[in-house]
């Protein structure tokens, strides 16, 4: 009794995906008739907008007060300053922590100065470097950095715990950023206020680096694979 | 993740009633630190915000034996039942996952971006510890009176209209104190280091705050006592906070009884106290 069953089921199927398929192949076979190129003409340029020039429009550009090379700095050839043997040793240089365990964040001015401390002479032939003397050192004014990775205000981030405890890399989720030779440009939401970074630039998710993406499941997948699924509570990461 | 309270901490709350005289610091105290709003009219305490409240109450009786105390009411920060299942009401009732019970703190968190201002866990909370914001508070008001938002705690996020906010316990704190032990190098906090706002600022140190899994501290011994109860007990909400008192009818007040079902403890039985 099994066979015939079997062998009408197949038939059916057989039946369904030939009539999906003639189907198609006369929508393709005369597009204009079929109405297939009005749709097409419709769904490509919805789809450029939406995917390409949306986005696009979405983030607005502003470049950063000063061109600053990271590269430079942790050259211990160039920059004898600053010490470090490893390479987060250096960038804990000048992105410190506090006493407290909390994180300074982008260095001040006062910090700068311990080698541009003269105005007259800047230790390098570049603008951005006589820029930096003039307008900020020779008046002490603050640099007005525009913070690539500042979060909204319900989220709380210990980068102690990371760094310290976690003994991350500040490469895991800053990527290559110690490694640039000038600051990439700050991009703004439009709508929302916050910078690209926080996200990540891919926001699909697609990614073959730990800063393409780092929304909170990104956070989540970190801490569970390092055995910190305890982290994942809502209040570790949300204030 | 162990799906109960045994292992990690487990903070609570100790308030001896009889020390409390209702000044009403915690209250200030909390709303300072929490970033708690205020209306141009605070006279209508209905709509008030207090994560803290102090209640009075009286035994009722005429001049000569008149009583009068005062009960501080955090967050309850109710507890699970030992098997990971949740008994904290306003867990239970939660649409949108924005209040949970962390397994490792005991905290009720409550997560302003992901609350959707249903208010059910308001409803369910036997202890109307939970406040909905009614307007925009600091966020959209209009004039922002200048430098106001210096008074503001970075630490704690402002709240805008339609979510529900609560007690946390200064978890802030918590944070805030983990950050010191990572950068002195150790792994654990010391129980001293993290306590709360309002038990930091009682006058007559009427507040113990600390870890109930940790039998050495103060709190774990003082639940111990006869004279310490819990609000509604009997609802089996299993509240973290815990008050004593050695007045019979406060403690006679802390839940329904029926007539003649509350067992009054006779100091002679409990020997010199």
């Amino acid at each position: 009794m099994e066979k015939p069953r079997r062998s009408s089921l197949k038939f059916v199927i057989d039946l369904l995906i030939g009539l999906v398929l003639s189907y198609y192949a006369r929508l393709i076979s005369n597009p204009l008739q079929s109405g297939l190129a009005y749709f097409a003409a419709g769904l490509i340029p919805a789809l450029f907008i939406g995917w390409i020039l949306f986005p696009f429009a979405l983030y607005s550009k502003q470049p950063q007060p000063i061109s600053f090379n990271h590269a430079l700095h942790m050259d211990s050839d160039i920059a004898d300053g600053i010490e470090g043997d490893t390479e987060a040793e250096k960038c804990l240089y000048c992105h410190s922590f506090r006493d407290d365990g909390t994180f300074a964040g982008i260095p001040k001015l006062e910090l700068c100065m311990e080698c541009h401390d003269d105005p007259d002479s800047p230790l390098g032939e570049t603008q951005a470097e006589q820029q930096f003397m003039t307008e900020y050192v020779a008046q002490e004014k603050e640099v007005p950095w525009l913070l690539y990775s500042r979060q909204p205000d319900c989220v709380y981030f210990s980068h102690i715990a990371h760094v310290q405890k976690g003994e991350l890399d500040c490469q895991v989720c800053h990527g290559d950023h110690g490694k640039t030779l000038e600051l990439p440009p700050f991009q703004k939401n439009r709508i929302t206020g916050y910078s690209i970074n926080i996200w990540g630039k891919n926001i699909l998710g697609l990614k073959s680096n730990t800063w393409d993406r780092m929304k909170m499941d990104d956070c989540a997948e970190c801490h569970t694979q390092k055995g910190h699924e305890e982290n994942n509570a809502c209040f570790v990461c949300h204030k | 993740m162990e799906n109960n309270l045994a292992h990690g901490h487990r903070f609570g709350m100790v308030i001896d009633i009889d020390k409390c005289t209702g000044c009403g610091t915690c209250m200030v105290a909390c709303a300072a630190e929490n970033n708690v709003t205020v209306r141009s009219d605070e006279s209508d305490k209905q709509r008030s915000i207090t994560w803290m409240q102090l209640y009075k109450i009286t035994n009722g009786k005429a001049f000569p034996h008149t009583e009068v105390s005062y009960f501080p009411r955090p967050c309850m920060h109710c507890d699970e039942d030992g098997h990971g299942h949740h008994t904290s009401p306003c867990v239970t009732v939660c649409v949108a996952t924005a209040t949970r019970l962390d397994f490792n703190t005991g905290i009720v968190s409550q997560i302003y971006t992901r609350c959707v201002g249903c208010r059910y866990c308001q409803a369910a909370c036997p202890y109307h510890a939970r406040y909905f914001n009614w307007w925009d508070g600091y966020k959209l008001i209009q004039p922002f009176p200048k430098g106001m938002e210096r008074s503001l705690s970075p630490e704690v996020s402002v709240r805008t209209r339609g979510v529900v906010e609560k007690c946390t316990f200064c978890h802030h704190r918590l944070m805030r104190a983990k950050n010191k032990a990572y950068a002195e190098g150790r792994r654990e906090i010391e129980e001293s280091e993290y306590i709360t706002a309002c038990a930091e600022a009682c006058p007559v140190q009427a507040i113990t705050f600390g870890d109930l899994n940790n039998p050495n501290h103060k709190v774990s011994q003082l639940i111990k006592s006869p004279y310490a109860f819990r609000l509604l007990e009997r609802l089996n909400t299993k509240p973290k906070v815990y008050y004593i008192s050695k007045k019979d009818w406060v403690r006679e007040m802390a839940d329904n009884y029926l007539p003649g079902e509350f067992k009054p403890i006779s100091t002679a039985a409990v020997g010199s106290r």
